[in-house]
């Protein structure tokens, strides 16, 4: 077993035992399926506006080719530093060497997934860089020292008094049962942050080609502060992010904010299309765009799993997930959570290493129903887990199949079997749920059904005669 | 009408009841039910976990056997989804991907046709309680089917169903997942069973014997008294 599996299995262990835990996300997402279901409902046809969102995204993946060069020479003509990053060492180098040629030393960052995808803030930290995050949530889990929980909602799992407690202990505030005092404590502690920053990091929901602009979504008005003051802006976003038309946000901005947050759209939505220019009086000096590929390529090769790259990171497959409602982020292991980071990550990570998360699901397909974007979630697992079975099977799980392919196709041994449970159930109460118990992993926590004394085929065949 | 009726293995062995209830519910419509002694499982259990060469080697038997039915039914929306929507992508590319296509165009699974293929007829069941429904993921979101079998059950005499929260909620069974991942299953199990036991109900009826075997599993080792019946089971009750 590797070590990704093991530290899978231990600890969807322990949170499938924290009942707090259980109780605090299902009522967290409560609030969620009723705003998010008010929102939906405003859309004049939801399954309509999800097809045309899916076929935009389509055309949009298809030619990354087009859309992202012209993106780049748009934004690149007001001035804008327009950097291609094949790998996650490139992005890093790439953004150390803007940091060292300016020599900064105090870096915001607002919220950016492919962020802790090439693992910035060590990288930045390492290299001797302060570096703060901005959004509340991100803030919180960067205190504590630990990842995301949700990309979307980082600090879901925790209580108002668990982040209280955080606060006292790291910044010296008086306890609180408020947010909106949390969050205020957190918003004095951000504005100075601005203020002495000299580099502002972001990332982007979206690419406008036709435009040349980058879209930013947020709630809190921290991601316009960090792209705004510090005298230098640099944005990291996948090459997937990019639309072909501007119009195309007047759908997706709605979208993200009803998918993502249960939101008609988010307080803030922002365009970012170059630095300060000749004749304006705020801006940075400095933009630049770093466009990540990190194996999103071989996604795009794998035609029948293309549509992953549709993703607009709503994180509304994990608000729907009953596997996630029940194991949580962290236990994932990875940057992206839930059924999306399940496709995905043994695509930009390695089959073999994270083919687990594949099997950690009932297919049961609340994914798919829920993506705004179409995609197949739920069958990319199944795919997965083909594909890694083709590339490399498990020996035992391959006979296993072999001699059940054999059970079945031979009626009288398909009969036998049914005798042989029935003897066997005979003696199973001795030995149910102990170490013995060759069922174990079934009749630890569940009865096993018996055999009928009289089969289906059975009772049929004693009919024919 | 021919019915070719399949009764998947673990319902031929462990739930009898489900089978009979068919045969007997589609005989007193008039008509003709066959059950073949060698169709024995989909290949769903292999299919699932990757291993799609073994599962052709279970279904190839399937297809040749069942290719011939005029009428298919199946009585699990899980089993039903196998033949209906994942053996044309098993079999896509191969020589028997035509079979596979006209199969799946002629499968049904049991509630579903008895509303959509027979016009949902009035069985005088009668099964004075009070229940809640269960909605299998594979019945739902694959086959599409919500409303089929409520409608069937609004016409059952003295059965009040009353809706769980968590209705469309997977009950963690999942095939070869609550073996290899039992802490999660039985997770998931108990939120699906508590939001069952809420609804005050005596029964968790659906139409999909795998997801009842499991929430049984749980509920009996819980000491709960709530019970799981099959659909086929209420509709063939005249008590």
């Amino acid at each position: 077993m590797n070590l990704n599996v093991l530290q899978f299995k231990t600890d969807s262990e322990r949170l499938t035992h924290d009942l707090g835990h259980r109780d605090r996300i299902q009522s967290a997402l409560n609030k969620y399926y009723v705003a998010r279901d008010d929102k939906k409902a405003r859309f004049q046809d939801w399954q309509a506006a999800r097809q045309a969102a899916a076929e935009t995204k389509w055309d949009a993946v298809n030619h990354l080719d087009k859309y992202l060069v012209e993106f780049a020479e748009k934004i690149e003509a007001r001035g804008t530093k327009v950097h291609w990053a094949s790998t996650a060492e490139q992005a890093r180098q790439i953004i150390l060497g803007i940091v060292k040629e300016k020599n900064a030393r105090r870096i915001i960052k607002s919220k950016v997934m492919t962020g802790e995808e090439i693992h910035l803030n060590d990288a930045l930290e390492k290299a001797g860089f302060s570096v703060v995050e901005s959004d509340l949530g991100e803030y919180i889990v960067q205190l504590r020292h630990e990842a995301p929980y949700h990309f979307v909602f980082p600090a879901m799992h925790l209580s108002r008094g668990e982040i209280s407690d955080l606060f006292e202990k790291e910044l010296g505030t008086a306890q609180t049962d408020s947010a909106e005092e949390l969050t205020m404590i957190a918003r004095r502690v951000m504005r100075d942050q601005y203020l002495a920053a000299d580099i502002g990091i972001s990332g982007a929901n979206f690419a406008v080609a036709e435009t040349g602009m980058i879209s930013i979504t947020e709630n809190e008005g921290n991601a316009r502060l960090t792209c705004a003051l510090p005298k230098v802006h640099i944005a990291l976003m996948g090459i997937e992010k990019v639309l072909p038309r501007f119009e195309d946000l007047t759908l997706f901005l709605p979208m993200l904010g009803t998918a993502g947050a249960g939101q008609a759209v988010t307080c803030y939505n922002s365009m970012y299309a170059g630095p300060r220019q000749r004749g304006e009086n705020d801006g940075p000096e400095e933009m630049h765009v770093i466009l990540l590929d990190n194996k999103r390529t071989h996604l795009l090769a794998d035609i029948e799993q293309r549509d992953a790259l549709h993703c607009i990171r709503c994180g509304a497959c994990l608000n729907v997930c009953p596997i996630y409602k029940n194991v949580g982020g962290h236990t994932y292991g990875t940057t992206y959570q839930g059924p999306i980071g399940s496709v995905i990550t043994p695509h930009l990570r390695g089959i073999q290493e994270w083919k687990h998360l594949s099997s950690a699901s009932t297919l049961c397909g609340a994914c798919t129903e829920a993506c705004p974007v179409k995609i197949n979630l739920h069958h990319h697992l199944l795919h997965n887990r083909r594909n890694a079975v083709a590339q490399k099977p498990v020996w035992w799980e391959k006979i296993a199949f072999e001699l059940t392919a054999i059970l079945f196709n031979n009626p009288l041994i398909y009969r036998l079997a049914a005798w042989g449970g029935r003897f066997g159930q005979l003696f199973h109460p001795l030995i149910k749920g102990s170490l013995l118990d060759p069922a174990r992993a079934w009749t630890k926590t569940r009865d096993l059904p018996d055999v009928a004394p009289q089969t289906f085929k059975e009772y049929w065949r004693a009919r024919q005669k | 009408m021919k019915v070719t009726l399949f009764v998947p293995c673990f319902v031929d062995m462990c739930y009898p009841g489900v089978g009979v209830s068919i045969v007997e519910i589609l005989e007193r419509l008039g008509h003709e039910v066959e059950c073949p002694e060698e169709v024995a499982c989909c290949g769903q259990p292999a299919f699932n976990s990757g291993y799609w060469d073994e599962a052709r080697k279970v279904a190839i038997p399937v297809l040749e056997r069942l290719k011939n039915a005029e009428v298919l039914v199946i009585a699990s929306g899980s089993c039903g989804a196998m033949l209906k929507v994942f053996y044309p992508e098993l079999f896509a590319n191969t020589p028997h991907s035509d079979d596979a296509i006209a199969l799946a165009e002629k499968t049904y699974e049991f509630a579903d046709f008895l509303v959509t293929k027979l016009g949902n007829p009035d069985l005088g069941a009668r099964f004075p309680a009070r229940v809640t429904f269960h909605d299998g993921c594979h019945g739902l979101r694959e086959l599409g089917k919500k409303k089929e079998p409520r409608q069937l059950l609004s016409q059952v005499r003295d059965l009040e169903l009353i809706e769980m929260g968590e209705a469309e909620t997977c009950c963690g069974f999942g095939g070869t997942f609550s073996a290899k991942f039992p802490m999660i299953s039985t997770a998931m199990g108990e939120v699906k069973c508590a939001s069952a036991i809420e609804t005050g109900a005596d029964y968790i009826i659906s139409n999909d014997s795998s997801c009842l075997m499991h929430m049984q599993g749980l509920l009996s080792r819980q000491g709960e008294p709530i019970r799981t019946l099959h659909i086929a089971e209420v509709l063939n009750s005249r008590a």
